[in-house]
């Protein structure tokens, strides 16, 4: 149906503090609560949306012009979009290029996610990053008892998150000729992590987050890849302990992303702390403190690594984000483990840390040599 | 790295005159650059040719040189200043160049200057075509197939055999792709291959595979010593591959591409730029298949580029001063950005807005040019707009290009048929954006203009928005939904309400937000503001926290840089702010050209970057509430705003508007001559043609047509008979029914002067007389020009005073005042008076001292004359000449005269300046690059009967310094009965010897050609007079220039016996 504006239905963005943003719907309707974040990338809306790490955020975009690639079946980063809802300022209904099988509208709608546009996003980006993250809502509904609904915004919390996202199943993929072989632990892991193992020659083993240490030793790995993934990372502690195990009783190279490297700081006696307003987006500068080389990187991050808390024992800083000094990457005392808080997979996003995981393949194939 | 320690002293090479493909975005870098280094606490010695650019201000710089750019002037001034380096990426290719040649033949090391910012061997692998080739092959990087030649023969085989037709031919080393084109038969090749042999210093062709049609998406990168790279942005052309970048409708971010392309070309162009070692910035080019992941690298400009400073304005990054940073020494992660002042440059910049660049071309003024558009760049300037939607930025851009269009609906094609509309889609120029436009209206479908175009259907569907949104408002009732539509996507209240018929059911303000380069994501004290309708009005905001008391003043830029109004009013615009600020005041600038310094964000205390015209000013006054507003130094495009003001209440400070009114509206202005016994030539008004054949036969020919209200002499003509009034008239009055009158003078050829004044309404002061080489009748801004003037006397030069102190006070005029006056058989007459800044502003106040836009600012904040020190009258001479000559930029424009006449042609200039009249006029002449050194072969002359007089004297000079003469029937037989020998030569179309053939022989230096008619391409000598300009021969068209010329051959000036002048020391 061409899409014109007397044929939009009206739509509410609610915010905890009261603040009403009238919108038109794109996707379906109803109602969606979760926390509203904001990402400056560019590109990379349909990454963005099926980004695990976003389960349970209402996810902004900065850049006003969404949808105008369209959609296709290859740049999905995981089975569904996992975020709760979806703000843009304007949507292109009708997309332009090659690899395009359909718009972002129908896309939300399959997906089952409410969305809103035609609101002043960069007002909102402002309000969040003067007043932190905050929950909110998507509603075509608007409710008649606003203050219950307010209610039920603020006490609205992502809970169940990596549970939700992770894998139910063991999953392998294989290569011709491995040199190496990985197990990736499924937190909310991105199609990237594993097309970056796969291309360097790894086979890799896409497991459950609850998996357990002695299910990962039967697979026989040569290192243990953590991946990114959404909520509070101190809310899984028993991942954490089978975590713990891993690193203490195996000598297997680990690496952790996001919300893996988060989980090994807390494994290790580390903290975490929550971001004002997080770090989302393509242009994260970082330093490489050994290379002394900035890096611009791709992150969907809402909590950060205290640098402090990381004793000399544990380990040592490795990046840094220069914006705002805070922990990027941490190189541990245990042999061959360490972990960014990047994103070095990309996609959406630069790939310009991709060495990151040439350096964890190097530590694999000399596991794998040593064994 | 910090600041290196072996650099002390910088040379600093400019850009030298604006021209085609090189325009005011070096003043604008170079600026930074200077800016920059100054603040760095190092030397900076400059030299640049063009005298209009705020880069060669006294203050810039530690030594300023406006000489003439090239090897032997640049040696004697680095043995003179003795820099310990030369910065070479920040001066165009121009600058560019002229650092390596100066490089590789090894001056550079003999004289222990280290060059900054690319070193010979990454200029040579990015520039020339089979290093460039070799380079990307090494990287596996993807390059179009292709071979360079030196000979036609070997590429004409080379495209028969290997790759086919159509082919592309660059030739190497030209600005702007001169002299390249894209050739679809063996035919077509022959010609353009053999013009870029030509044209390229090196005869250096490149033959490629043609890739038009392919997506254009484009880089900007930095890369600092320690291998630290970023891509400031991604831009995307409209155009598709065909179109050269510069004439392209650009837009920044690339939009259609999805993260995959993206990612793919941003990791291509890191590699490519890593590869080159590049320490600065770099633009990157591909093309794009827009079927598949298929990509080629185009080209790489080591440097920063025009490209570049659109990107720096797109993000707020400011790409110059970092690059210049990086040039000194510093790293990406060591400057602040100083934008956030809380964050480094060494991150990429979101931007939550779309920007959409559009080019200015001068076919107005060139209504013969073949205004097709392809790798020779044509457009003078461009304007970029901001907005939060494609559709809003598009007709954003379109209003600011100043066409009188306020929508895509351009009036000379309505009349057009539905098939005369779908042939003109298949026309790639200047138009085919409206043509598209109105194919739309009549029901073309997208697909089809897509096949035809090429065009990708993500653009073509934004504009159908537009004609949807259009036909929309024309029925039923206009709703608020409809009527926040309709303003989202760029259009008017005025072209809402004239399309609906009814008033908004309530008016939706403007909302200001802020260029940041970071999407908002940390908070920023950038003062650079955009429109646009939403919620939250940033500028409003911004201005509350930021009040300090002060009064505000609203300064208007001039807009897009074209034929007749360039980069002289950047230059008065900058330097009225820094007057206000100075005062205390604050200063606010609205412009939209992102090639210019008076858009940089911390030159005023806001800037927003708008179109020039009354709605969107009306928003930024509606937020700003100033307290005044200053239209004297933005050219006409203030001027024209005046009206609105007026009507808006706002207080016009300095001359009225109803002053301002009667110097332009020829009754009051006769009336006020007459008032004060000023002779001026009989002129007459007229709307129609008829009319105007009537009023010039009562004047009697030769007369001059010119609308009111113009500058750069638009449309101006001498009309020589009833035919030639019209051909005008029809021309004129093309576009619709004419608002103001034309004017028809009666044509006096006598000396032409001109003077710009400071007035305070009581006294006037007169920094200097300028005195144009050429004659009345060839347009003052093409005209060379001498200060102080060499041949009048001092009664003319008192009754000049007398005159502009008697205009001044009648016109009431406060702030400045241009005046031409023409001295004709011993009686001085007044042709024109302009109450407002002109383009000899910049280079007067370089030569005379006087800070001529800084006097007159204070002088409308209420200052007068004597408080500021000066006595009424005429500043007494500078020790110094100075000769101005203008530069053209003939050779991109195919099929444009180069006859020069009352209407403007030339696109820049060049100042020549020392001691004495004959040293400056080398200088001059040099700098402009007319060959005024060496004595080759001849001279052809063929001028129309009124020039034969003056041609004997002249032939006779040039046989004096050793050329020999050829001439045309008419010219020659005159020379002959007057005993000067010359060989005779037939007609362009006539047998040979003829003035076609001679030119492919060598044997001809200079043409002096003078006709009485010109502009349409089949008439004889136009086609000769192109000819000669792609052969690259210097072409005379007036007996004046051709006289100074020759005067100065004879004058036996060379570059040992001028001076070099530090402007400092003046």
């Amino acid at each position: 149906m061409e899409h014109t504006y007397r044929n939009r239905r009206p739509a509410y963005l609610i915010l905890a503090d009261g603040t009403i943003y009238n919108g038109w719907n794109l996707g379906v309707e109803g109602t969606a609560i979760g926390e509203v974040v904001f990402t400056t990338s560019m590109t990379g809306y349909q990454e963005t949306l099926t980004d695990p790490g976003y389960y349970g955020q209402i996810v902004t975009q900065t850049f006003p012009l969404i949808g105008n690639y369209g959609v296709n079946d290859k740049d999905d980063e995981s089975r569904e979009a996992w975020l709760s809802g979806y703000i843009i300022r304007e949507w292109c209904f009708q997309p332009s290029n090659f690899r395009s099988q359909g718009d972002l509208g129908e896309y939300l709608t399959n997906n089952n996610i409410v969305g809103i546009y035609d609101i002043d996003t960069r007002a909102l980006t402002r309000k969040i990053r003067d007043e932190g993250v905050m929950n909110g809502a998507i509603t075509t509904d608007f409710p008649d008892d606003f203050h219950g609904f307010l209610d039920r915004i603020k006490a609205y919390k992502v809970a169940d998150a990596i549970q939700t996202v992770t894998s139910k199943e063991i999953t392998s993929y294989k290569v011709d000729d491995p040199v190496c072989k990985v197990v990736l632990m499924d937190y909310g892991y991105r199609q990237n992590i594993l097309r970056s193992m796969t291309n360097r020659g790894c086979d890799v083993y896409v497991v459950p987050a609850n998996t357990t240490l002695e299910q990962i030793k039967s697979i026989n790995p040569d290192g243990v890849l953590l991946s990114s993934g959404p909520g509070d990372p101190a809310d899984n502690p028993s991942l954490i302990s089978n975590l713990r195990r891993v690193l203490d009783e195996t000598k297997l190279p680990v690496m952790g992303i996001s919300l893996g490297h988060q989980f090994m700081a807390l494994a290790y006696g580390g903290t975490v702390s929550k971001l004002k307003y997080g770090h989302r987006g393509a242009n994260q500068p970082v330093r490489d403190l050994e290379k002394n080389r900035v890096f611009v990187t791709t992150q969907n991050n809402g909590f950060v690594v205290n640098s402090d808390s990381i004793a000399p024992s544990v380990g040592s800083i490795s990046h840094v984000n220069i914006n705002d000094d805070s922990c990027e990457g941490i190189i541990y005392t245990r042999p061959d483990t360490f972990s960014v808080q990047f994103h070095p997979n990309g996609s959406m996003g630069t790939n310009d840390t991709q060495y990151i995981f040439d350096n964890f393949i190097e530590s694999m194939v000399n596991y794998s040599k040593s064994k | 790295m910090p600041l290196r320690n072996d650099v002390k002293k910088v040379l600093v090479i400019g850009s030298g005159p604006i021209v085609i493909g090189q325009a005011a975005e070096f003043d604008y870098a170079g600026t930074q650059v200077c800016r920059t280094l100054k603040q760095e606490g190092l030397e900076v010695v400059l030299v640049n040719s063009n005298p209009a650019t705020i880069m060669t201000d006294k203050t810039m710089a530690d030594r300023v040189y406006i000489e003439p750019l090239n090897i032997p002037v640049l040696e004697k001034i680095i043995e003179k200043e003795k820099p310990d380096s030369i910065l070479s990426t920040m001066g165009g290719q121009m600058g560019l160049t002229l650092s390596m040649q100066l490089a590789k033949e090894g001056f550079l090391d003999k004289h222990g200057v280290k060059l900054l910012g690319a070193n010979p061997e990454t200029i040579d692998k990015a520039e020339d075509r089979q290093l460039f080739k070799d380079m990307l092959g090494g990287i596996n990087e993807p390059v179009i197939e292709s071979d360079v030649f030196y000979d036609i023969e070997s590429a004409v085989d080379y495209a028969n055999n290997k790759i086919g037709y159509p082919v592309v031919v660059r030739p190497a080393f030209t600005l702007g792709g001169t002299g390249g084109g894209i050739a679809s038969n063996e035919e077509e090749l022959r010609i353009i291959g053999g013009d870029g042999l030509r044209l390229s210093p090196i005869t250096q062709v490149l033959i490629e595979r043609c890739v038009s049609g392919w997506k254009e998406i484009e880089f900007e990168v930095m890369r600092d010593s320690n291998n630290n790279t970023i891509t400031i942005c991604s831009m995307e052309n409209m155009d598709p591959v065909g179109v050269h970048t510069g004439d392209s409708i650009v837009v920044a971010p690339a939009v259609t591409l999805a993260d995959k392309e993206y990612q793919m070309l941003r990791s291509s162009a890191i590699k490519i730029v890593q590869e080159l070692g590049v320490e600065g910035g770099c633009n990157v080019q591909f093309a794009l298949d827009p079927e598949s992941f298929e990509y080629v690298v185009i080209e790489v400009n080591p440097r920063v580029s025009r490209s570049s400073a659109l990107a720096s304005k797109a993000t707020g990054y400011p790409i110059a001063k970092i690059a210049s940073k990086i040039a000194i020494g510093y790293t990406l992660d060591e400057i602040k950005n100083s934008i956030t002042g809380t964050t480094y440059a060494c991150f990429e910049p979101a931007i939550d807005y779309i920007v959409v660049k559009f080019p200015k071309w001068p076919f107005d003024k060139f209504v013969y040019a073949r205004r097709t558009l392809g790798t020779q760049m044509k457009a003078t300037g461009e304007v970029m707009a901001i907005g939060s939607f494609f559709e809003q930025a598009l007709m954003k851009a379109v209003r600011s290009i100043e066409l009188g269009l306020d929508t895509l609906n351009l009036p000379k094609i309505k009349s057009c048929t539905a098939l005369e509309i779908e042939e003109k889609l298949h026309n790639c120029d200047d138009e085919r954006i409206f043509v598209i436009y109105e194919a739309f209206k009549r029901g073309v479908p997208l697909d089809n203009i897509h096949n035809i175009t090429k065009i990708d259907k993500w653009f073509l569907s934004k504009i159908q928005n537009l004609v949807a949104m259009e036909k929309e408002l024309m029925i039923g009732r206009l709703t608020r939904d409809k009527y926040k539509d309709a303003k989202d996507l760029g259009f008017l209240d005025k072209t809402i309400k004239e399309l609906s018929g009814q008033e908004p059911p309530e008016k939706l303000p403007a909302a200001f937000k802020m260029v940041d380069t970071c999407a908002a994501e940390f908070k920023a004290e950038t003062p650079y503001f955009y429109a646009t309708f939403d919620e939250e009005n940033e500028a409003e905001l911004f201005i509350k926290e930021h009040d300090e008391g002060k009064k505000k003043i609203l300064v208007f830029g001039s807009g897009p840089i074209r034929i007749g109004q360039g980069i002289e009013f950047d230059y008065c615009s900058v330097h009225c702010i820094n007057a206000i600020r100075d005062a205390g005041y604050e200063a606010i600038i609205i412009n939209n050209n992102p090639e210019t310094v008076s858009t940089d964000f911390d030159i005023s205390d806001r800037l927003y970057f708008e179109p020039l015209i009354p709605e969107d000013v009306d928003g930024i006054i509606e937020t700003e509430k100033p307290d005044g507003v200053i239209v004297q130094f933005g050219g006409q495009t203030a001027i024209k705003l005046i009206k609105y003001l007026t009507e808006k209440g706002m207080k016009i400070l300095g001359t009225s508007a109803d002053d301002i009114d009667a110097a332009e509206d020829r009754e009051r202005f006769d009336n006020i001559l007459e008032q004060c016994g000023i002779p001026r030539a009989k002129g007459r008004m007229a709307y129609h043609t008829n009319e105007a054949v009537r009023e010039a036969e009562e004047l009697g020919y030769p007369v001059l047509l010119r609308p009111s209200y113009v500058l750069g002499g638009q449309n101006m003509i001498i009309a020589y008979s009833a035919d030639d009034v019209i051909e005008y008239m029809d021309i004129i009055t093309s576009r619709g029914e004419l608002e103001n009158p034309v004017l028809i003078d009666k044509y006096l050829m006598g000396t032409e002067i001109e003077v710009d004044a400071v007035c305070d309404g009581e006294d006037f002061l007169i920094p200097g007389i300028m005195e144009h080489i050429e004659r009345a009748g060839v347009h003052s801004g093409d005209s060379i020009s001498v200060y102080p003037p060499q041949s009048l006397s001092q009664d003319v030069i008192d009754k000049i005073i007398d005159y502009t102190g008697k205009l001044a006070k009648a016109l009431h005029v406060v702030g400045m005042i241009n005046i031409q006056y023409v001295y004709y058989e011993g009686v001085l007459y007044v042709i024109e008076v302009n109450p407002r800044s002109s383009r000899t502003v910049p280079y007067i106040s370089k030569v005379t001292n006087v800070p001529i836009v800084k006097l007159a600012t204070q002088i409308m904040l209420g200052h007068s004359l004597k408080e500021l020190g000066y006595e009424s009258g005429l500043v007494p001479s500078a020790d110094y000449v100075a000769v101005k000559v203008p530069v053209f930029s003939f050779s991109k424009l195919t099929d444009a005269d180069t006859l020069l006449g009352p209407e403007m042609k030339s696109t820049g200039e060049v100042l020549g300046i020392d001691v004495d009249f004959e040293s400056a006029l080398y200088k001059g002449l040099l700098g402009a690059g007319y060959g005024v050194s060496k004595v080759d072969e001849g001279v052809l002359m063929t001028v129309k009967d009124a020039d034969k007089a003056d041609c004997v004297e002249l032939a006779r000079k040039f046989i004096e310094v050793g050329y020999k003469i050829y001439a045309t029937g008419g010219t020659h037989d005159y020379l002959a009965e007057h005993g000067v020998e010359s060989i005779k030569l037939n007609k362009f179309n006539e047998p040979e010897p003829n003035t076609n053939a001679i030119f492919d022989t060598g044997k001809i230096d200079f043409v002096v050609s003078t006709s009485k008619v010109g502009r349409d391409p089949a008439v004889q000598s136009v086609q000769m007079r192109r000819k000669a300009i792609e052969r690259s021969i210097i072409t005379l068209t007036s007996v004046d220039t051709a006289n100074a010329l020759v005067n100065c051959l004879l004058s036996g000036k060379n570059l040992d016996n001028v001076n070099m002048v530090d402007i400092t020391k003046i």
